[in-house]
């Protein structure tokens, strides 16, 4: 099946090789697009213009109705570097190495390019795995032999599951918010969390957080002129669903020397700057914990942040899915929605959107697309709108709404699943903390590089500082320099990850995401590797 | 007093044009009345196990042992799981990086691509490539992904059949492009007419709009005709001559109630046109898990395939694709379950321990459909100003009403279209919840309802009887004299 993988990543690569000799728009960065400008003109590109460079060929002209030359610019706009070039050309060296092992200096690809913890050996919860399959094939139910096979409360659970779905019908479409009696445990997990009252009609569920990201900036996004202030480095969900949506990304900058902090002073400049080149600017997005950066907000810098959004009148996104993954004890997760409750903020004080996800967290379950919304302070006539945007796609799929309602509603004390569900947890939890030790302190030691603490999350983001001479030979090869480390990373040891221009930074600042998530008895060798590779292109490049 | 960051005026546009009937005011009105106690026949959505339709069991063991792999190697796992459910969930599971809880690739698993190609091969006779399949949540959002990247603002036209599914309508809205319409003949049996099709794109043309591509659904939702081979073929000359996509939406390609005309893929008619033709037209077709005998709405299991469509496109929309990480994945196994066992030739295969079962479910699930499909449309046209065509295929019958015009002006003081206030009353007094033709597109001044076929065969005679009631009721009190002449368009 890996045949296919590779046929089209040879196809791709050798695109990609005839393009950059031929002048095209078909890039996999924004940098190979605009080979020749620094950063800040990119930054600028990205604020003020919109699809700068695609000429818009008049359909009669091409054979097919649908080509490269006009299809929708928004979407040759959009970028998404996760699963961009680099990965591309992973899925190639692992098909090498498959048919050839001895052909390269590694003996397998390791992906440290995605949060995608089960594909890397992570175990699922045995408890939540239970109820999923009895709530799939709820015949099971009906026999005896069941309780040989099954935990006695996720048979209670599953049951109770069924009783909320209307005809214990998991094949059914549902509410298009999602099933109401899944929407009131996880209304139920969310007030257990934050102490203050959740509402299961202001829930929708959904495949994923990203849809519902997408679902936001589609009801805030009418034009270029309507802007989202989102954090840098961010996740490219954001750049690539408001380029999709045709809005503008307003940028604020995390300071990276104070562990990535989130400066007021900064939200209101870069406000100010947008509003005084006519852009409106509705929302801010807020990653906590950050992704790809890894800090964990102040309980009083959040305080900060609700009252800026309610001051300027903006829209609070809070991208809460790392909401589990905490590794420091100074540090604790607070939701948006508990800190503005908690300053006597309620519904008609701001407006707030709480994204949650089955895929992070100890849980780690991707590939069920499984998450949620939470919407407060929109009025009835805005909500309306969101429902009918939900209803256009009917419904999430049951799996992952079953999955949502169980990461916030887990086994309690008492329950026989308890204590296995605890040891599975905390195993998890710790353990991806020592890795991310191991991994801060590993790059610290590195020539030229510096990382801040993951605190949380699931991601480290070490800064490079590349000699001149490195610079000067990723522009020889028309890559920004920290694609072109990253490169030649994969070349030589297979670790993947994503260069920091995926993600954008501080013009001039080179870095690259990679994931804690590779098996704790893996991590000594991926820092062998990494280390001896560093050693290597330092003594190569050194100015 | 700060300023309001989502007062209703400022949102998008887009976003407040478009228009999703299926579960709008009727199907609201409907839960309220659930609420209250009433007993609510949902008929509005094609959502067979909502309506009691139950599972096929054979899938359903298969993804309860993917969810829980650990049962795989418990002594006890053969007690409750036949053999072959136990080698087919072992199966999928290698197929996975990870099982079903990890991102698959962002198109769907290798694997399960190769399988769906297969099954494509065996259904029409042509192989088909892998590569070019994209697994979907549901074939909504592969609508949604294609019309994305084909739309780029007002002045780009989506020929969309009305009546048609609302989907096409909303998603158009939403993305700002323009819908230009075809009507359907309803009295040729919701034919298509060439002819009407290519006025349709000259007087687009005459708006400024270029028409981009053109939309189908056979069997037709929620008209339910069942497109003939000849009329395939004329649509893929059209296409090709006026240089537009066509999306093909054979979601229903399971569903059919007759034996005149079977369900033949616009793909499959493409290539038997030879060489010549079938290098032109691009294509992209659509199935999904939620209709067939399966009825899976629950799964969100779709995909697409895309024929000529040139490379640097389709890496496109894998970038599109790819922004919303991989589609579910145990939707992906019943996708590929589904495309095994639509032709019947794959496991279980006659012999396996689940074959038997498996082929009674199925059977009896078409078979039934088939007799509620026929006692729909007799019912209908059995009643007082109500004219229906036969349901040939799909899961929906769409009768017209004729409103009397006492009853259009009592819409009219009420604020309601009038087909709204007819399904609105139907709803109060039956508790069949309906959805009203205007959420489709109808021709101006005629109005229609649409059902599902999908209440249980033994309620069937009931629900007629009680519409029929209802119908005699409210053409009795604003009928002025009997004796209309039923509309024939």
């Amino acid at each position: 099946m890996r045949r296919f993988v590779a046929e089209r990543a040879e196809r791709l690569i050798t695109r990609i090789v005839s393009h950059s000799s031929s002048h095209s728009h078909s890039p996999s960065s924004s940098y190979s697009r605009y080979p020749f400008l620094a950063s800040s003109q990119i930054q600028s590109l990205f604020l003020f213009s919109s699809s700068p460079s695609t000429s818009m060929g008049s359909s009669s002209e091409s054979p097919h109705p649908v080509t490269l030359t006009n299809i929708n610019p928004k979407v040759l706009e959009c970028q998404y570097a996760v699963r961009g070039e680099i990965v591309t050309q992973a899925e190639r060296l692992q098909e090498q190495l498959k048919r050839n092992p001895e052909s390269l200096p590694f003996d397998e690809i390791l992906y440290c390019n995605i949060g995608n913890p089960q594909s890397l050996g992570q175990q699922p919860i045995t408890f939540f795995r239970e109820v999923l399959a009895l709530c799939d094939h709820p015949n099971l139910l009906d026999k005896s032999e069941t309780g040989k096979l099954f935990s006695g409360d996720s048979i209670q659970r599953a049951s109770q599951i069924l009783s909320q779905i209307p005809g214990r019908a998991t094949g059914a479409y549902s509410h298009s918010q999602g099933i109401k009696g899944l929407r009131e445990t996880i209304a139920a997990g969310i007030e257990a969390r934050d102490g203050f009252p959740a509402n299961a009609n202001d829930i929708f569920l959904t495949d994923g957080a990203s849809p519902g990201v997408h679902m936001m900036m589609q009801l805030l996004l009418g034009s270029q002129q309507d802007g989202i202030l989102c954090p840098i480095p961010q996740y490219p969900l954001y750049s690539a669903s408001i380029a999709l949506h045709g809005g503008t990304l307003v940028p604020y900058y995390l300071d990276e020397a104070t562990g990535w902090g989130l400066e007021i002073a900064e939200l209101k400049n870069q406000l100010e700057t947008a509003r005084s080149n006519g852009i409106t600017v509705r929302a801010l997005v807020v990653i906590n914990p950050g992704n790809p950066t890894g800090q964990v907000l102040a309980e009083e810098n959040q305080r900060q942040i609700v009252d800026f959004c309610k001051k300027e009148g903006l829209v609070l996104l809070a991208d809460e899915v790392y909401q589990e993954n905490v590794y420091v004890p100074d540090k604790e997760f607070h939701s948006f929605k508990k800190i503005a409750r908690s300053m006597g903020y309620g519904e008609k004080d701001i407006h707030l959107v709480s994204f949650q996800s089955v895929s992070k967290g100890y849980y780690g379950e991707c590939g069920k697309r499984g998450g949620y919304m939470e919407v407060t302070g929109f009025g009835s006539e805005v909500r309306e709108q969101i429902y009918k945007v939900a209803s256009v796609n009917l419904c999430s799929n049951i799996t992952g709404q079953i999955l949502a309602s169980l990461i916030m509603s887990p086994p309690k004390v008492g329950d026989e699943s308890y204590d296995a569900y605890c040891a599975e947890r905390d195993g998890i939890l710790s353990s991806l903390a020592r890795r991310a030790k191991t991994l801060e302190a590993a790059f610290n030691n590195l020539e030229g590089v510096t990382c801040n603490k993951a605190e949380g999350a699931m991601y480290l983001f070490p800064r490079l500082h590349l000699p001149q001479k490195a610079i000067k030979a990723a522009e020889a090869e028309k890559v920004a320099p920290d694609a072109f480390y990253a490169r030649r990373l994969l070349q030589e040891t297979g670790i993947v990850v994503v260069p920091g221009s995926g993600f954008r930074q501080v013009p001039g600042t080179w870095h690259f995401r990679c994931t804690i998530l590779p098996q704790e008895d893996k991590i000594p060798a991926i820092v062998d590797r990494l280390t001896n590779f560093h050693k290597k292109f330092m003594n190569e490049f050194r100015d | 007093m700060s300023p309001k960051a989502l007062d209703y005026d400022s949102l998008n546009e887009n976003v407040k044009k478009c228009q999703y009937a299926v579960r709008g005011e009727l199907y609201l009105r409907a839960s309220e009345l659930q609420k209250e106690g009433k007993k609510i026949i949902f008929t509005n959505v094609g959502n067979p196990h909502a309506l009691g339709q139950k599972p096929l069991t054979f899938p359903r063991q298969v993804i309860a042992l993917c969810q829980s792999p650990f049962l795989l190697d418990d002594p006890n796992v053969e007690l409750m799981f036949p053999a072959d459910a136990i080698e087919r969930a072992k199966h999928y599971l290698a197929m996975t990086s990870g099982g079903l809880g990890a991102y698959s690739d962002s198109r769907g698993l290798p694997g399960i691509r190769k399988e769906i190609a297969e099954f494509i091969e065996r259904r029409d006779g042509y192989p088909s490539d892998p590569e070019l399949i994209f697994l979907t949540d549901g074939a909504s959002k592969g609508v949604m992904q294609i019309l994305n990247v084909i739309i780029r603002g007002q002045n780009d036209g989506i020929l969309v059949p009305v009546p048609q599914y609302p989907l096409y309508s909303a998603t158009i809205s939403l993305l700002g492009g323009s819908l230009v319409p075809y009507y359907l003949d309803e009295s040729a049996n919701w034919g298509l007419d060439m002819n009407n099709l290519r006025d349709a794109v000259q007087q687009a043309a005459f708006r400024g709009v270029t028409v981009r591509a053109m939309v189908i659904i056979n069997p037709g939702n929620p008209t339910g005709q069942c497109l003939s081979i000849a009329n395939l073929k004329e649509i893929v000359q059209f296409c090709i001559r006026e240089n537009i996509v066509l999306m093909a939406d054979e979601v229903y390609q399971q569903n059919i109630y007759q034996d005149e005309r079977p369900f033949i893929s616009a793909r499959k008619v493409l290539f038997d046109m030879g060489p010549q033709m079938s290098k032109q037209l691009q294509l992209v077709s659509f199935h999904t898990v939620s209709k067939g005998y399966w009825g899976e709405c629950g799964q969100r299991g779709g995909y697409y395939e895309m024929t000529n469509i040139p490379p640097e496109t389709v890496d496109e929309i894998y970038k599109v694709a790819s922004i919303s990480l991989s589609p579910n994945v145990p939707a992906q196994i019943f996708v590929s379950h589904r495309t095994f066992s639509g032709l019947m030739v794959n496991p279980p295969k006659p012999g396996d321990i689940s074959y038997l079962k498996f082929e009674q479910e199925s059977k009896g699930i078409l078979e039934s459909l088939r007799k509620r499909a026929r006692m729909m449309t007799d019912g209908f046209n059995s009643c007082r100003n109500v004219v229906c065509n036969f349901t040939e295929g799909a899961m929906y019958s769409f009768p017209q009403i004729r409103l009397p015009p006492k009853a259009i002006e009592a819409a009219k003081k009420a604020g309601k279209h009038p087909d709204v206030f007819y399904c609105l009353k139907l709803l109060e007094a039956t508790g069949i919840s309906t959805v009203p033709g205007s959420g489709f597109g109808q021709k101006e001044g005629v109005f229609h309802l649409r059902t599902t076929i999908l209440p249980a065969e033994e309620d069937m005679l009931a629900i007629m009887s009680s519409f029929k009631k209802f119908n005699e009721e409210f053409m009795a009190q604003y009928e002025d004299h009997q004796g209309y002449s039923r509309l024939c368009t």
